[in-house]
């Protein structure tokens, strides 16, 4: 198989303000979000990264999105590093988290067409896309409803279908059912595993043990900014349910859960 | 122009236009009040100063002179009550303070024999004094006062005449210009008026732009498009400007249209005495001047963590561009060094009096926008950066 997405020694430090060294409870100036974190995704595999908050998830997926730069380490997405080819990266992944948010003033129709051209989709093919991706989240009907009156549920199938307008190979989800009610989020369980079948290369990022049992073929485990684990979905359970074999982990790596 | 570019501004544009209310607030409004404000103000200027054509000044008169001509003058200007005792007088006085009369006038006794007598300037001796009392605080009375003063004066020289000035029908005696006091004042007051108007609407649309798609994370689905963070830079900096020309334009119309009600008394002022040529450089300083200023505000913006920080951090650059702008009104004409045009603000400001002093000069306004062009691009560069760094961005 492919070795679509590689990440090498990936790392991260954030210098904290004063206040934010207070809150922390520490006098360094820097704090490291993540460690030297390698990991492979395989070409039409859904790759899982499971911690806890704060444990770097979200951090290395704004680096793998070119949000960011890591301080050290690389990552090549379907051959382009995002060193050093940024911008070829963006080209080629979708990137969902709910930090990302779309213009309120807007309707769902009018900003699919707006990302279609800064994606320079060409014209036959937006329409196409838009009627199957709204079809397949139920926008239609809301799609000239200004997005800052739409619900939760739909704000976020909105930027799902939007973040796929140009239709890569690689999506990266941060945290894809977060805030949803258990319909929407069966619907985006549903659409992540749809996109396996199309052969797409899936990275989400979670903390919820259901979604990585119900999805992916592979899973890695970041525990303090570094990978504790990281192998096939099977290999990791080890036979036993996720959630008892992810709090083995954690107690290997750090000690107590209680701590 | 560059694909990108266009969508970004295009999106822009949809988002300011879309919106009715703010189209109206942001464009139409500020030339409305404008106009109304400036009209008012004047209207309510001019009212406190002016008497009523019509209106007939009251007058106590005490000894009033036995002579036809006299009385006819007084007749057509004042209503006035003949008094003969010094009770009178002082009562008339108090009606004075009270501002129930608005003159009143003491001649000495036996006038008429007396002036027959010439008082040459180097003789000791005084002529007759005529008394004119007044109240200052009042516009009636104070006017009724000149109204007294000139009959009198006119009354001394019919009974000497010995020369007459300026007294020939048909003569143009006045040789100012009215492009000469149009200038004046258009280069004294547009200038700042303009570059206020300017910042102003710039000042609606920038922050809401940048800190605002900052501020609510819509910036962030942006960047992690493949679309160049210089092409949104420019996207962004050339749409806003747009915004900010109308609106500008908005309060330059309002004020053009009202200021001769302002300035009422001052004359007939009229924009029309500015030929084509005149109006093309302007419109050409104000575009690149509008280009600085959504520049400025843009990196503003683009560093403040919210809208509110961003104003807040915009005032002093008004403050700033204010006294830039008051230059224009007590300096003595425009500078002639071209460096003071590679200032920005300053070399707008510069231009524009220029301009409307009729002296424009080709170098001055090219220095102008070319300087201009090179901050915009400068500032241009400096906001990708800004779009690149994840201390300002992430």
């Amino acid at each position: 198989m492919k070795e679509l997405i590689q990440v090498k020694n990936l790392s991260k430090t954030f210098s904290l303000s004063a206040k934010q060294q207070k809150i922390e409870g520490t006098r360094e100036k820097r704090k490291t979000a993540v460690k030297g974190l390698s990991f492979t995704a395989y070409e039409g595999e859904i790759f899982g990264l499971l911690g806890p908050n704060g444990a770097g998830k979200t951090t290395t997926l704004r680096m793998l999105a070119t949000l960011i730069r890591p301080d050290s380490g690389d990552a090549i997405i379907d051959g382009s590093s995002v060193l050093s080819d940024a911008e070829e990266v963006r080209k080629k992944i979708a990137f969902l988290t709910t930090d990302l948010k779309l213009e309120g003033f807007f309707t769902p129709n009018y900003l699919f067409d707006f990302f279609s051209e800064l994606y320079h989709v060409p014209k036959e093919t937006i329409k196409e896309r838009k009627e199957m991706l709204f079809r397949t989240f139920g926008i239609d009907k809301f799609a000239e409803v200004k997005v800052a009156n739409l619900s939760t549920g739909m704000k976020q199938k909105v930027s799902l279908s939007i973040s796929l307008v140009h239709w890569p190979n690689v999506i990266i989800f941060d945290e894809p059912t977060n805030g949803l009610d258990v319909l929407t989020a069966k619907v985006v369980t549903d659409f992540l595993l749809e996109l396996k079948n199309q052969g797409k290369t899936v990275i989400v990022s979670t903390h919820i043990f259901s979604l990585i049992e119900k999805v992916c073929d592979r899973v890695g485990v970041i525990i303090n900014g570094e990978m504790a684990v990281c192998d096939s979905l099977k290999q990791v359970q080890a036979g036993m349910a996720l959630e008892d074999r992810f709090f083995e982990i954690y107690k290997e790596s750090v000690g107590d859960t209680d701590e | 122009m560059n694909n990108s570019v266009l969508t970004i501004m295009k999106k822009e544009l949809a988002r300011f236009f879309g919106d009715k209310k703010v189209v109206f607030s942001t464009i139409l409004l500020p030339g409305l009040m404008i106009f109304i404000l400036y009209s008012f103000m004047g209207s309510a200027i001019t009212s406190q100063y002016t008497v009523e054509e019509d209106y007939k000044a009251g007058c106590y008169i005490k000894n009033l002179p036995d002579d036809d001509t006299l009385q006819m003058m007084l007749n057509e200007n004042f209503s006035f009550h003949t008094v003969s005792s010094d009770e009178e007088i002082k009562q008339a006085k108090k009606k004075l303070q009270q501002k129930e009369t608005d003159l009143c006038v003491v001649f000495p006794e036996n006038f008429m024999e007396n002036i027959a007598e010439v008082f040459p300037v180097t003789s000791n001796a005084l002529p007759p004094e005529v008394q004119i009392f007044y109240n200052s605080s009042e516009t009636a009375s104070e006017t009724a006062y000149q109204t007294m003063s000139g009959i009198l004066n006119e009354f001394e020289g019919i009974l000497s005449n010995r020369f007459d000035i300026n007294k020939s029908d048909g003569v143009a005696y006045d040789l100012a210009k009215k492009e000469d006091m149009v200038g004046s004042i258009f280069s004294s007051m547009l200038p700042m008026l303009l570059l206020i108007f300017l910042f102003s609407g710039t000042l609606a649309v920038t922050p809401e732009s940048i800190a605002g798609e900052k501020e609510r994370g819509t910036i962030a689905t942006l960047l992690v498009t493949p679309v160049k963070r210089s092409h949104i830079a420019i996207g962004k900096i050339l749409a806003l400007s747009i915004i900010a020309l109308l609106s500008g334009a908005s309060s330059t119309v309002g004020t053009i249209l009202s200021l001769p009600k302002l300035m009422a008394g001052a004359g007939e002022l009229d924009g029309a005495v500015y030929s084509v040529t005149d109006y093309l450089l302007l419109a050409l300083v104000i575009l690149s001047t509008v280009l600085v200023l959504v520049t400025a505000l843009s990196l503003i913006s683009a560093y403040a963590k919210s809208i509110k920080e961003a104003q807040t951090f915009a005032t002093p650059l008004m403050i700033l561009l204010m006294l830039v702008g008051i230059t224009a009104m007590f300096g003595t004409g425009a500078k002639e060094e071209l460096y003071y045009y590679c200032i920005p603000a300053y070399n707008s400001v510069q231009s524009m009096v220029r301009i409307f002093q009729f002296d424009v000069t080709t170098n001055t306004i090219l220095v102008t926008v070319a300087s201009n062009i090179v901050v915009t691009f400068a500032g241009m560069f400096v906001l990708t950066k800004m779009f690149q760094s994840e201390r300002i961005i992430g």
